[in-house]
């Protein structure tokens, strides 16, 4: 569904990625593993078009996308729940999620705030409340809702454990249990390989902006090598 | 009581029109980070384009159908404006838009005179609203009774779009975070555009409504600006409620003032401003703004290098050429040069404080100016001679840097802009209004060098002696230690400070250096001339100044001088020209938008073209 072809990324003068590539199948939940500053989140942004690769190819759904503006990217169906969370704090859990509001797509079911609110009961409470007095948790929980008001088929997660209680993550990991029963197909970046245990299908793990591994969860589970080489802190 | 009473509807009624354009500045600023300064001229036209409208559909509905029609009208403009001038260059330093707007604002005026001619065109009273109602027995005119409830009318109706409609919603949220509302599948391009299709709509709105009046004249582009950057700063850039609360408390202040000090009208509006921002710097109802907040300004700056052997030698050279102007005995080339060395030296001063501590002052010209009225009035009321006036001009100039940067360097970015600005104008306005002594709009008169110096040969020898002087020593000044600690200030405030240097200390000394300096050659200028006018401290010679070192590339030490005689030059051969503002203003949106890096930016393209790249190491 989303295939990324040798891309190489700049941010400015600095090279960034040096040839990543990846897939992810309709339906999959795919780990990106990587200790900080190895290319993840310049990978996940790449895919929406907030930084441009210089050189490489990004297709979404059968559609080129390598050159396109973020929105119309995600009018494509691919959603972005940045790292920083980056809620606007001015505005209410309502209108936060107004700004995130898509029309609905024909194959997969349409999400609504009252149905969000199922999902996070924690947002219903607090939904005339501005985003900035939420706590790190609920912003997080807040982020992925505004996110999944545009309907998107796939979510790119960029780091969603970051910063947040156990408690929340647990919470993170059945919501993304959750999405995958739903037929939503997500790409998530993380540090914490327990927690990309718990939700993923398979994994990619990046290094100084290369590829050095992809295989199954569980072929990396087999494979301490590979975890202490890469992962270990 | 009643007489107050009457008094402070005036004073809200002209506060309409304020808020109005003011508000239309704000918006555009929150969502797209860009200073309008072309709103003011958005305005003018909305003035003027109401006139032709009422011309063609008389009556009552005429009337009002016609302001509407130049709202319209205004707001089409200004997104032509956006789409062609700024779209290319929102990447850019925020410079770049602010010369750009600047650009538009020269062409807007020529094409003003084009079209409507020079003659004030005076509006038609409102139909129904053409005379006075007795309030608690004072008189007001019916008409400012409806510029009060057209400014509450369009409050609600701001407040009601931005809370109570998605694209209101839309428009907040890229307020605080333009890429992240990109990524969530919202156009940016046509969300810019609309914005800017508002903000010009309420300054058409504001300029048409305040025709009855009035009229509509070419003044009124550059004679708004000042008062609505006051009133969005010291409500808070991006507030609307801020715009409407400063708008009636100026003018509401400024029409008591009227009354009870009639020369400190102007210097009123400027002291609240200033308090205020001390106070909060950030406005009566603003946010602070987080440094990096809205995504990077292009890349980073590069290194200034001392110049190679190669270099010097040019530099040798053709200081050896401008000692041979005044043997060539014509005189009118000894004034020229003499001119487009002042001016060197005015830019370099401005690119110290610009370019190499990356503060963006918009009131350069208040040390110009101000060097050459300190110089005027010794001579004048002390009978000083030359050359102490000379050594007075840089000394009083800077100890009016001291003072006016104690205040500026407590903000950043435009903030820092719009304060300069602020403050170059009470200084304007000092010396425009306090008649008895700096003689007003009239000038000070024979302000003569010297007899030894009176030949306009020998005083180009001075000048070049102190103008080349003072450019050497701002240029060895970026290189000496505290050059270095300035431009640590520039690149990162917050390191800078954490290997315990004391930021806002560097800024200030370095704002009184450029001061100091720019007011040296604004000493040279007033014996050059042998007279000053309130002209020397007024905005336009700030955006004189400010282009300069736009054209010659702010990223080049030699940038400010090549501007300066590039734009002394320019100016001389284009003002033959009846619409020469169109064509420097033309002229100024395409080098923004196809020579990012000026002139010297220009000259190091073409060298890396030639395969003579210069190296990028750092001065040593």
């Amino acid at each position: 569904m989303l295939e990324i072809s040798n891309i190489h990324t700049f941010y400015g003068g600095a090279h960034i990625l040096h040839g990543v590539s990846l897939r992810v199948e309709a339906g999959e939940v795919v780990s990106l593993l990587g200790r900080n500053g190895a290319g993840k989140t310049t990978t996940i942004k790449s895919a929406i078009g907030l930084v441009r690769p210089r050189d490489g190819r990004i297709t979404f759904d059968g559609t080129e996308t390598t050159s396109w503006a973020s929105h119309r990217i995600c009018h494509l169906g691919l959603g972005y729940v940045p790292e920083e969370r980056r809620i606007f704090s001015d505005l209410t859990v309502m209108e936060n999620l107004e700004v995130g509001r898509r029309p609905a797509r024909d194959d997969i079911p349409a999400w609504t705030t009252d149905t969000l609110f199922e999902l996070f009961p924690n947002l219903a409470e607090r939904r005339y409340n501005l985003g900035g007095h939420l706590s790190g948790g609920e912003q997080q929980m807040l982020t992925i809702a505004r996110t999944l008001m545009g309907n998107p088929k796939l979510i790119l997660l960029d780091e969603p454990s970051e910063g947040i209680a156990p408690v929340i993550i647990e919470k993170m990991a059945e919501v993304i249990a959750e999405f995958k029963a739903a037929g939503l197909t997500v790409l998530l970046s993380e540090q914490n390989l327990h927690f990309a245990k718990l939700v993923s299908d398979k994994a990619y793990i990046i290094e100084s902006g290369e590829m050095r591994y992809e295989g199954t969860i569980a072929e990396l589970e087999a494979n301490s090598e590979v975890r202490e080489k890469y992962l270990a802190v | 009581m009643a007489f107050y009473f009457a008094q402070l509807l005036t004073g809200m009624a002209n506060a309409s029109a304020l808020f109005l354009v003011a508000s239309g500045l704000s918006i555009i600023f929150g969502v797209t980070r860009v200073v309008n300064f072309s709103h003011g001229s958005l305005y003018m036209l909305g003035a003027y384009i109401a006139y032709s409208s009422m011309t063609v559909l008389p009556g009552i509905i005429g009337f009002w159908a016609s302001i509407l029609v130049a709202g319209l009208a205004v707001g089409l403009i200004g997104m032509i404006i956006e789409v062609c001038v700024l779209k290319p260059i929102y990447k850019a330093p925020e410079l770049f838009q602010l010369v750009a707007t600047f650009g538009v604002i020269l062409v807007i005026q020529d094409m003003a005179l084009l079209i409507w001619g020079p003659e004030d065109l005076f509006g038609q009273r409102a139909p129904g609203f053409e005379g006075v109602v007795e309030i608690f027995g004072e008189r007001v005119p019916s008409y400012d009774l409806v510029l009060i409830v057209l400014a509450v009318v369009v409050l609600i109706g701001l407040w009601y779009l931005f809370t109570k409609t998605r694209v209101g919603i839309l428009v907040r949220a890229a307020t605080q975070d333009r890429e992240m509302v990109s990524a969530l599948g919202v156009n940016q391009s046509v969300l810019f555009s609309g914005v800017f299709f508002l903000g010009a709509f309420l300054a058409g709105i504001g300029g048409a409504a305040q025709l009855p009046k009035g009229s509509a004249n070419l003044l009124m582009d550059f004679g708004i600006l000042a008062p609505i950057f006051v009133v969005v700063v010291t409500g808070g850039m991006g507030s609307i409620w801020g715009a409407f609360v400063a708008a009636m408390l100026i003018s509401v202040l400024q029409v008591y003032g009227i009354r009870f000090l009639p020369n400190s009208t102007l210097v009123l509006m400027f002291i609240v401003m200033a308090v205020v921002l001390v106070i909060r710097p950030w406005g009566l109802f603003g946010k602070p703004e987080a440094a990096g907040d809205h995504g990077s300004q292009g890349p980073p700056p590069k290194p200034f290098r001392q110049l190679d052997p190669s270099g010097r030698i040019i530099v040798a050279v053709i200081i050896a050429a401008l000692t041979l102007v005044p043997l060539s005995g014509v005189n009118f080339l000894s004034v020229l040069f003499a001119d487009i060395i002042i001016f060197c030296l005015f830019a370099a001063s401005l690119h110290y404080i610009l370019g190499v501590g990356g503060l963006v002052s918009f009131g350069h010209a208040a040390f110009y100016g101000g060097g050459a009225y300190v110089a005027a009035l010794f001579v004048q009321y002390a009978g000083t001679p030359m050359e102490l006036a000379l050594m007075l001009a840089p000394l009083g100039a800077g100890f009016a840097a001291l003072i006016i940067g104690w205040f500026c360097v407590r903000l950043t970015g435009v903030y820092f802009a719009m304060l300069t600005l602020a403050c170059a104008q009470v200084l304007w306005s000092i010396v425009f209004q306090w008649d008895e002594v700096t003689g007003g709009d009239d000038g000070m008169l024979s302000i003569w060098p010297s007899a030894w110096a009176s030949e306009p040969g020998v005083y180009y020898y001075l000048v070049l002696v102190l103008g080349v002087g003072g450019v050497l020593v701002l240029r060895a000044m970026a290189h000496t230690p505290f050059g270095y600690a300035l431009r640590g200030t520039r690149d990162s405030a917050l390191r800078t400070e954490a290997i315990g240097m004391n930021v806002k200390l560097i800024q200030w000394m370095a704002f009184v250096f450029a001061g100091a300096m720019a007011g040296l050659a604004g000493g040279l200028f007033v014996f050059a001339k042998g007279s000053v006018f309130p002209t020397e401290m007024e905005i336009a010679t700030s955006f004189d100044a400010l282009i300069m070192v736009f054209l010659g590339g702010v990223q080049s030490l030699t940038g400010p001088i090549a501007g300066a005689s590039v734009f002394t030059l320019l100016q001389d051969w284009l003002s033959r020209f009846e619409y020469w503002r169109l064509l420097l203003g033309l002229l100024i949106i395409f080098i923004a938008i196809l020579l990012p890096g000026g002139l010297a930016g220009a000259v190091d393209q073409v060298k890396a073209l030639l395969g003579r790249a210069p190296k990028d190491e750092a001065a040593p």
